[in-house]
């Protein structure tokens, strides 16, 4: 009984919680630990597209999290790897199939993407490096945690590469018509791959003006 | 430490679950998905013919209610089957896919082509479904004609995979909308197709011109599909079109 009570007040202790947050700040995955950053150029010219990969990588870390470390005491070490692998594609087809059943207009949108959830090296990183070696629960928050801290940057990118490159947000035209008229031009380089990469840059600096405990000691 | 036959036990059993999840999965999940791919198909064929207000959840209802026949054709543009019976995509043109019909065509092989019919305010017009490659994947679409085969009334075109921003423009308005009014066919009756025109339409001479459009900046490849799409598709219909003006 005692220990189901301990067991309750932890659910979000202080120590989950920044299982939580940390990911969003101190170790984001895609500025402090500059993973997922292929991904992060790739679709991330367009906010919808953007949105509903952040959904899906959040889902798919969080239960491929959960999968491993509920298997971590059984899974042989030789083939760690592959077990992981398997899991991710696992969930990574069934989100595919079921977003093609209820939500054809998105998933034609996003298909390419969607497979491409399976080589986002956060989510391997994340079964490696966390999953194998804690409990079901924490792996659950650290899975939601790094989800979202990817997805953060993701939608921070999307909405500049958005709204300079094609005038818009979220499909709506934001410029009016006159602008265009008096001269202004969508930035077509915003669109293109190597303008999301000097925008996480941009990113990077700003974070760590305001979070100086980022910035390397030497 | 774990012994080799462990390792494969874990491995076999794990393979096993996941291949039964997966194909579960599939099968629950291929009534829903076949049955959106139909309905996206004929909310392609109506969009084209610019019936308004097509939603996913009315467009069989509009399908049935605006398509008047559903023609398939042989390779010599002779109608192979007519059908105008309600339940419209029960046809045997409907269920034709352009993928498979324009393989056999590459091969050498006899083929089939759909062909719809649209009754709009009283006027007919036709329908041909189209299909190529882009730069990273199929490109498709429908294009719909007036009644003299020549003019065309409006496109829609969708694609699998390109670029959002560049190549994926294909899909829209700005681009589609510049088809209306277009012509595939000169005043000497010769079969002209549509040039997609990197650089503008501004390049081509004067008289040229109401065979183009303009390419999509930054999408170069998938201009080029469009362009070589719709002269191949058009050219195989092109018996049939002759036959008809």
């Amino acid at each position: 009984m005692s220990a189901e009570i301990r067991e309750r007040e932890a659910l979000f202790s202080s120590k989950n919680i920044k299982l939580l947050k940390n990911p969003l700040n101190l170790s984001n995955p895609i500025t402090v630990q500059v993973l997922g950053i292929c991904s992060a150029l790739a679709v991330t010219a367009k906010l919808e597209p953007a949105i509903v990969m952040a959904i899906s990588v959040t889902l798919v870390t969080a239960v491929a999290n959960v999968v491993i470390s509920v298997l971590r005491n059984g899974i042989p070490p030789r083939i760690r790897i592959i077990v992981q692998l398997v899991v991710v594609a696992t969930l990574v087809i069934v989100v595919d199939q079921i977003l093609k059943a209820f939500v054809y207009d998105v998933s034609k949108q996003l298909s390419v993407f969607v497979g491409l959830i399976i080589t986002n090296c956060i989510i391997m990183g994340r079964l490696e490096a966390f999953a194998m070696a804690n409990k079901p629960w924490p792996s659950f928050l650290d899975g939601i945690g790094n989800g979202l801290g990817y997805g953060l940057i993701l939608i921070v990118i999307a909405f500049f590469r958005e709204l300079l490159g094609s005038g818009s947000i979220y499909g709506f035209n934001l410029i009016p018509e006159q602008f265009y008229e008096l001269g202004y031009k969508n930035n077509g380089l915003m669109i293109l791959p190597p303008m999301a990469l000097i925008v996480v840059g941009v990113i990077i600096w700003v974070q760590r003006y305001y979070t100086r405990d980022l910035i390397e000691k030497n | 430490m774990y012994s080799n036959g462990y390792i494969f036990r874990y491995a076999a059993i794990m393979v096993i679950i996941a291949a039964a999840l997966l194909s579960t999965a599939a099968m629950l999940l291929k009534p829903f998905q076949e049955r959106n791919v139909a309905i996206d198909k004929m909310g392609g064929i109506l969009a084209s013919a610019h019936i308004p207000d097509v939603t996913a959840s009315n467009s069989i209802k509009l399908f049935n209610e605006f398509v008047t026949e559903e023609i398939v054709l042989d390779q010599n543009g002779e109608v192979v089957e007519s059908y105008t019976e309600a339940n419209k995509e029960n046809a045997k043109a409907f269920s034709l896919d352009m993928k498979v019909e324009l393989y056999k065509k590459s091969q050498g092989k006899p083929f089939e082509l759909p062909l719809y019919v649209i009754n709009k305010n009283g006027q007919s017009l036709y329908v041909i479904p189209v299909r190529g490659v882009g730069l990273w994947g199929p490109i498709w679409g429908n294009i719909a004609l007036s009644s003299d085969l020549n003019t065309i009334v409006g496109v829609t075109f969708d694609h699998k995979g390109e670029t959002p921003g560049l190549g994926a423009e294909i899909s829209t308005a700005a681009f589609e909308d510049q088809f209306i009014g277009k012509t595939i066919f000169d005043n000497q009756g010769q079969f002209t197709s549509i040039m997609v025109v990197k650089g503008g339409i501004g390049k081509l001479p004067e008289n040229e011109r109401i065979h183009g459009v303009d390419a999509i900046s930054g999408g170069t490849i998938t201009s080029n599909g469009v362009n070589d799409m719709l002269k191949d598709v058009l050219e195989t219909y092109l018996p049939y079109l002759q036959k008809h003006r």
